[in-house]
């Protein structure tokens, strides 16, 4: 069964105009919001994105655009109390997720 | 540090290179589970650097991995009869995903690794393979750059690094995608019920002393009763955060995870309350408030564990979660202690 979070809220841009169908963002997104199609980068599923930041950190043209960070709710707590940004102490584990 | 998956050591260019066992051993194993429920989590890595598997030479593909003991002895041991070097960087004892979250597993890092252990003069080609997961910290592009390395993005789990190298290193779009199945997620529920303990074992005790109050003053038999009363659906709101939720997670039909925890809350205190009533009619009603907001809070929290949440969604299910929570709570709270004196 497919995992769906909230609509409409992330942060991810992508330029067109800027991207020469390289297909990295394609191949590092571990949840397939991208395809290339005709040497161009198309945004397939945007909900599913969960802003890890790994495709716009890995376009050589700069064409992608997202504030990455880390959607859990103790570590946004613990920055909100510490004043700083949202950090996860990462204590789970497993070579499948974070925090 | 634990040191016995080594095996030998390769002499190349007048350095030593330690080699490793592709086997996991009884006290990897034992590791593993221990990791799992959080003993001796934070002491579990290894030393960086370069490690050889089999017995790889200058054409022997190059893999990245973090020195967080789990994440090296996954791939080792897909890594069985492939002879290959390892790179570990210095995550910390971080696995891959996290630690590039932080940057430890980063580009930064990774340059670093690659100048100290000269690997341009252990290898004669230009290709690295990283877990995808990676690529959340490392610009290949930047890597390239300045190493002169092509970073090739493996799959998202090492037990797939087989079929990817028979598939000409290319990960196909299956081994690209992160799920989070049932039981990925039943794995984590350890961590979880640790991570969460000591709130319940400070809340259960508050409610202990708070039962004995009431309108003649203070009971030792009433703090007994109420209290192991509150034990049982104060642990019900527990459980249904911390374990039932992350298991049903998909199968419960909002999107909120906060919610996803109140809906079950709301079923379980339904059920308790009908088989085992509280002594007033404001202390069954306490509880529908109480323990969904318990319930609701750590599930919340399980975003951070789950693979899909993105940290706008996150913030904007807090936005409401946070200011329902402390009101459900307080609400419950008020209503029980009346229900004390009546
Ligand atoms: S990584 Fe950048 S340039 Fe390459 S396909 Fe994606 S958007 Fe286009
Ligand atoms: S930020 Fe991560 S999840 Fe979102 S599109 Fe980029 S790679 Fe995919």
């Amino acid at each position: 069964m497919e995992h769906r979070y909230l609509k409409n809220v992330v942060t991810l841009k992508l330029d067109v105009e800027k991207c020469n169908g390289c297909k990295m963002c394609m191949i590092v997104c571990p949840h397939n919001v991208f395809i290339v199609e005709e040497r161009k980068a198309i945004i397939l599923n945007k909900d599913l994105c969960m802003e890890c930041g790994a495709c716009a950190k890995n376009c050589a043209q700069e064409a992608i655009s997202v504030k990455p960070g880390v959607g859990c709710a103790a570590g946004i707590l613990m920055g909100m109390l510490k004043g700083t940004e949202p950090t996860c102490d990462c204590t789970s584990d497993s070579g499948s997720s974070c925090c | 540090m634990q040191t016995d998956f080594i095996v030998g050591s390769l002499q190349l260019n007048s350095v030593s290179i330690p080699v490793i066992s592709d086997f996991l051993n009884f006290g990897d194993i034992l590791g593993a589970i221990k990791a799992r429920w959080a003993i001796n989590r934070n002491n579990y890595k290894i030393n960086p650097g370069l490690y050889a598997i089999g017995k790889p030479n200058e054409n022997s593909n190059i893999f990245v991995t973090a020195n967080y003991k789990l994440s090296f002895d996954h791939l080792r041991k897909n890594l069985k009869n492939i002879d290959s070097w390892i790179l570990i960087l210095d995550t910390k004892g971080i696995n891959v995903w996290c630690a590039a979250g932080k940057g430890t597993f980063g580009t930064e890092e990774l340059i670093k690794q690659i100048q100290q252990t000269k690997l341009v003069e252990i290898v004669n080609h230009k290709k690295i393979i990283l877990p995808q997961l990676g690529a959340v910290g490392v610009s290949a592009h930047d890597v390239k750059k300045i190493t002169g390395f092509h970073v090739i993005y493996g799959p998202v789990k090492a037990s797939d690094i087989p079929d990817f190298i028979n598939n000409k290193f290319t990960a196909s779009r299956e081994m690209r995608t992160v799920f989070f199945p049932f039981f990925e997620r039943i794995k984590l529920i350890p961590v979880e019920i640790i991570g969460h303990f000591q709130y319940l074992i400070f809340a259960i005790a508050v409610f202990f002393i708070l039962a004995g109050i009431n309108s003649n003053g203070y009971s030792v038999d009433k703090a007994f009763d109420g209290g192991l009363k509150a034990m049982v659906m104060l642990l019900a709101g527990f459980l249904s955060g911390v374990a039932i939720a992350p298991a049903l997670l998909p199968y419960i039909p909002v999107k909120q995870f906060f919610m996803k925890g109140a809906i079950l809350a709301y079923i379980i205190t339904g059920l308790l309350i009908y088989f085992f009533p509280g002594i007033s009619l404001f202390e069954n009603i306490s509880w529908f408030f109480i323990v969904p907001a318990v319930s609701a809070f750590i599930a919340m929290n399980f975003t951070g564990t789950s693979t899909y949440t993105s940290l706008s969604g996150v913030l904007k299910e807090m936005k409401l979660a946070i200011p329902l929570q402390i009101i459900f709570a307080f609400i419950g709270l008020v209503l029980w202690i009346i229900g004390r004196f009546i």
